[in-house]
């Protein structure tokens, strides 16, 4: 039977696990000894787009989960079926929506004539003057929470679909309101879903590179586009794999953080 | 009480009519691009619409038709690889007996759990040294092991799903192992690998940051196109190849519960 796996298991290794392993040895080697030397350069160079991924993937993250939650929260608490019916219709439609496609949505979107602003000025909310580009780092953000938030919020709601309605009805029977038996009763019970969503959108975002290309063509910037420069520019692979390499730590540490907070539930992760 | 109640109408329509524009508000903007001849600042919508561009685009000596029947030759390959490779893989798996099973289940969802440029840059080095980058082939294997978690994670959740029964009442009436596969097994599985295959085709299609790496600037599929017009100013060229990537994207979400039924989705990953 195992054999059955191998031609599979190979594709892996020989694609994967060994190009991984050459990131790894690439990353921590210059002139055939091994050195810290790619590391020390690439802080003195990118450090500042290191905290600026770390900051736009949280921020995105955060945001991403929160939306997620209410969304969720509404299509299992909702009192209206119409409203509720529309809800379900609309949310998932980014869903399977290509990076590459929502980059150059929200490059027309959010530019300084773009839809976005003129509606913002049609309202009277935004003098003509005042509109300006969001094509940095607050585009980014918007593309992402655009992007991955219907599929959180589709594991999310899916989670709490399948929940144990009797403690969300005696909670309701005992005049909480909806806000409150979102956050005590039916968060807590599909954490473990929107832990495990969050970090495979963490993940995503963390691979992207059109998105960062296309809507922030200044400095700073994402660790990717880095890394894409150094090799198009410079085929400096050594300070390339070192900015690969913190950005597995980062993924590492967020998996890790969750790893841990299962095991202190008691609960398989 | 009618004063709260419309109250309560007017805070829904006011939140999901701001949802919807911030949904749809992009797609319609770059509709609108699709369709424009001229538009610049300050003007809030096209001085200009045409098909223009569309002419331009779909010319048979246009890129776009080039592009799209690169990225879809490589969709294809890409479907045939994973398959060939996750269908017996995806039969072994579904046995609950398997040696390492669940350390098995896990390689395949490597390649999605890394942030994916840093290795994606390495691939293209040792492509390099063995004449594979530029070449669809070498597309093609990037795409595929990317692939892989769906197409071996759904084929064994599929496989999974099947009632052994009826492999047994095959196997009992004097059917082979092999022919009890191809008549019995492999046609309920069907379902499940025909919706893996879906998912990893579009994979495929949409993939950027691979080809970018392993295949530019020999290869253009249509994502490296819109990448490339997008970046040059081209509005009109970046937003029609992005209609052309939208349509099968939102098609397969629109009807994903069809492909993917829930005793299988129930099986995925375990």
């Amino acid at each position: 039977m195992i054999c059955l796996v191998v031609p599979a298991l190979l594709l892996v290794i020989a694609l994967f696990i060994y190009p991984l392993a050459f990131s790894l040895v690439t990353a921590f080697e210059r002139e055939g000894a091994w050195t810290f030397a790619n590391f020390t350069k690439a802080y003195d160079f990118y450090s500042l787009d290191i905290y600026f991924t770390v900051i736009i993937i949280g921020i995105s993250t955060v945001l991403i989960g929160m939306i997620s939650v209410a969304i969720g929260g509404y299509l299992t608490l909702g009192e209206n079926p119409l409203a509720v019916a529309i809800l379900k219709w609309l949310y998932r439609w980014p869903l399977f929506i290509p990076f590459i496609v929502a980059g150059q949505l929200m490059r027309t979107f959010l530019a300084k004539n773009g839809m976005m602003n003129n509606m913002f000025i049609e309202a009277g909310l935004l003098e003509p003057l005042q509109a300006t580009s969001f094509l940095d780092w607050r585009g980014i953000v918007i593309t992402f929470v655009w992007k991955q938030t219907p599929f959180v919020a589709l594991l999310v709601a899916g989670a709490m679909a399948s929940l144990d309605r009797s403690t969300i009805e005696a909670a309701r029977n005992l005049g909480a309101k909806r806000l409150r038996i979102l956050l005590q009763i039916v968060v807590p019970q599909v954490q473990q879903t929107l832990s495990v969503g969050l970090i495979l959108s963490f993940v995503t975002m963390m691979s992207v590179l059109s998105v960062p290309m296309m809507l922030n063509a200044k400095t700073p910037t994402m660790l990717t586009v880095d890394m894409a420069f150094r090799i198009n520019s410079y085929g400096d692979y050594g300070v390339a794999n070192a900015l690969g390499f913190i950005s597995y730590l980062m993924t590492g540490v967020v998996a890790w953080v969750y790893l841990r907070q299962g095991v202190r539930k008691g609960g398989a992760p | 009480m009618i004063r709260n109640l419309s109250m309560g109408w007017f805070a829904r329509a006011l939140i999901l009519g701001l949802l919807a524009f911030i949904i749809f508000g992009p797609l319609l903007n770059m509709a609108l691009w699709a369709v424009t001849e001229k538009w610049y600042f300050p003007h809030k919508l096209p001085l200009e619409y045409g098909f223009h561009y569309w002419e331009r685009v779909f010319r048979p000596t246009g890129h776009a038709m080039e592009s799209l029947s690169v990225s879809i030759a490589i969709a294809l390959f890409t479907v045939a690889a994973c398959l060939a490779v996750s269908i017996p893989a995806g039969y072994a798996l579904a046995r609950r007996s398997l040696p390492w099973r669940s350390l098995f289940l896990l390689a395949f969802l490597l390649p999605q759990a890394f942030p994916a440029v840093a290795v994606y840059i390495n691939i293209g080095k040792i492509f390099y040294t063995i004449g594979l980058n530029g070449t669809i082939l070498g597309v093609v294997l990037v795409h595929t092991v990317h692939g892989l978690v769906f197409s071996v994670w759904i084929s064994t959740a599929a496989f999974s799903a099947i009632d052994s029964e009826l492999e047994e009442a095959a196997r009992n009436i004097g059917a082979s192992g092999l022919r009890t596969f191809f008549t019995v097994t492999l046609p309920l599985a069907m379902p499940g690998i025909m919706a893996s295959a879906i998912f990893v085709f579009l994979e495929s299609l949409d993939e950027f940051t691979g080809t970018f790496f392993v295949g530019v600037p020999d290869i253009t599929t249509l994502p490296i196109l819109l990448f490339t017009a997008s970046m040059e100013g081209n509005y009109q060229v970046a937003s029609i190849t992005a209609l052309i990537l939208l349509v099968p994207s939102v098609g397969f979400m629109l009807f994903i519960e069809r492909f993917l039924k829930s005793d299988v989705l129930a099986k995925v990953g375990g």
